[in-house]
């Protein structure tokens, strides 16, 4: 009958095996956010920032690419949060990141102005672009701006693939339905909403031969793998767009300490004093050119100018 | 066809090449489930085996509710953990979202339910008759008890195993509470979510292909497991 202990014993210590050194992860900390996280590496000294953002800016690399300047200059470690605008957001609201990086303007504004955010700064910009099927059932071709473009899908009936997930790209592109006077409807067969990621909607749209308003950065990144897509509207590159309302401006924001305990204030307005410093913005600048041969995204960030 | 066979190189290749990064991230995985699964583990299978030998008022109610919490979908295990330790939530004192705590706690509401209704069902399924025999075989209230949790030893290796399976594989929950954060919360399910988004799909497949080698080694030492459990002899 001891058999059965020595059963239980040995299930549990290989259930140990790979949790050793939790031991104190299992119990309560010392004390409050300070030193909560045992991770794997974290030598430094000097902090830890959380950035809630979204996951174009993670997705594209840019992060990996100008943040351990940051982490260099103050000792203090980056946590990101890649997670959709809406989601970023409302970890900011709740004090669960201490400074946000998103691209959808209006809801920015909105937070600052119910108090969660202290101020909002312009970063960079980048742009959307409609991509579809090379033969262009639709003729979006040539038209003369992005709602002209969606009003032709929609007359066509030609499929579309829509994010249909609160993000701001789909936020962007329902405000271009609106400017079109078209409101598509899910039920219809031809407008497809997914509730899914760029990556994900693009791949969609790919198989599929559907038109999607895509983010460029995110096209480029996966442009190998999407062989029966082609940019049909925004031209090329960002300087080659033709339509202003495609244009995607990022901001950041900190988060309001006032509002919750624990919110690293300090360190948060550094990041912000730090990505829209000249020598951040010509790093932005300068992100993507090698491998695609042209920016990213663009720096935007006038200094000392809030909004 | 050759998109999967370049996936199995691939995860040949991160192992093999010392990644510390992959390694990291592979350990992670191993310490947040193996944590995840001890503790429900601890909790789950005396709660298990005492839910199969008493009986109490309200027991059909718990029963129901433990069954239910077997098909809880994980981002649902996510959002309950992540509005307890927000900071505007109750336990955000505590300082342990985007920790590995945080995706630990959620693992443990997700393994818990299956651990105790399937050691629940093990149990169960040792005849009545054999305590029937034991008794009149002169056999004492403990001697009967332990009898029958020998009896259920692989049904109860198979609730572990199935919980652990639950959790290794699942993403909407860590990624929700542990913010697949680098070096940090990042573990193979989140970092496979983040290849795919960023369209690097061989380097997901690579990851994939570790997660699944990850658990067939450790469902081939269950399965060894059982074997000597059940012939402790041979």
């Amino acid at each position: 009958m001891g058999r059965i202990w020595l059963a239980i014993v040995l299930a549990l210590v290989l259930a140990a095996c790979g949790s050793s050194g939790t031991a104190d992860d299992a119990s309560p900390p010392a004390n409050a956010a300070g030193d909560a996280t045992p991770t794997a590496a974290q030598p430094r000294k000097g902090g830890r920032l959380r950035l809630a953002t979204t996951t174009s800016t993670e997705d594209s690399g840019l992060l990996d690419a100008i943040l351990p300047d940051f982490e260099r200059r103050t000792g203090a470690t980056v946590e990101v949060i890649a997670v959709g605008t809406g989601q970023a957001l409302k970890l900011g609201e709740n004090g669960d990141a201490d400074v946000v990086l998103v691209h959808a303007r209006e809801q920015e504004e909105q937070f600052v102005a119910d108090g969660f955010g202290l101020y909002r700064r312009d970063v960079m910009q980048n742009d959307f672009i409609i991509v579809g099927p090379p033969h262009d059932p639709a003729g979006v071709r040539g038209a003369a701006d992005a709602a002209e473009a969606f009003a032709r899908i929609a007359a066509a009936q030609a499929p579309f693939a829509s994010r249909g997930d609160e993000s701001g790209t789909h936020t962007r592109e329902r405000a271009i339905w609106k400017q079109a006077g078209i409101v598509p409807d899910p039920a219809s067969g031809w407008y497809r909403a997914l509730g899914q990621g760029m990556g994900e909607t693009l791949t969609t749209a790919n198989e599929q031969r559907a038109y999607t308003l895509a983010d460029r950065g995110t096209y480029l990144a996966m442009r190998d793998r999407l062989t029966d897509l082609t940019i049909l509207f925004g031209g090329e590159t960002v300087a080659d767009n033709p339509d202003p309302a495609l244009l995607n401006p990022y901001g950041v924001i900190p988060v309001n300490p006032a509002r919750h305990q624990g919110i690293q204030a300090e360190l948060a307005e550094a990041f912000v004093a730090w990505i829209t410093s000249p020598e951040v913005q010509a790093m932005i600048a300068e992100f993507g050119k090698d491998r695609y041969g042209q920016p990213l995204f663009y720096p935007r960030a006038t200094p000392g100018t809030t909004s | 066809m050759d998109d999967l066979l370049a996936g199995l190189a691939g995860a040949l290749r991160l192992l093999l090449s010392g990644d510390a990064g992959v390694w990291e991230i592979v350990l992670l995985t191993l310490r947040v489930s193996g944590t995840a699964l001890l503790i429900s583990a601890v909790l789950g299978v005396p709660a298990g085996v005492v839910l199969a030998l008493r009986s109490f008022p309200g027991q059909r109610l718990v029963t129901t509710v433990i069954y239910t919490g077997m098909g809880l979908p994980p981002v649902v295990a996510g959002l309950v953990v992540y509005l307890l330790l927000s900071r505007s939530g109750p336990l955000g004192d505590l300082g342990w979202l985007f920790t590995p705590r945080a995706m630990v706690v959620a693992q443990v509401l997700i393994s818990l339910p299956l651990v105790v209704g399937l050691t629940m069902s093990a149990v169960e399924g040792i005849t009545p008759e054999l305590r029937l025999q034991l008794r009149a075989l002169g056999a004492t209230e403990r001697q009967i008890a332990q009898a029958i949790l020998w009896e259920a030893r692989a049904g109860m290796l198979v609730a572990l195993v199935a919980g652990f399976g639950s959790i290794i594989s699942e993403v909407g929950a860590v990624l929700l509470v542990g913010g697949n954060i680098e070096r940090s919360t990042r573990v193979l399910t989140t970092a496979i979510v983040l290849e795919t988004r960023k369209g690097a799909f061989d380097q997901a497949l690579a990851l994939g292909f570790v997660l699944v080698g990850l658990t067939f080694v450790l469902n081939a030492l269950a399965l060894r497991l059982r074997g000597a459990l059940l012939h402790p002899a041979g």
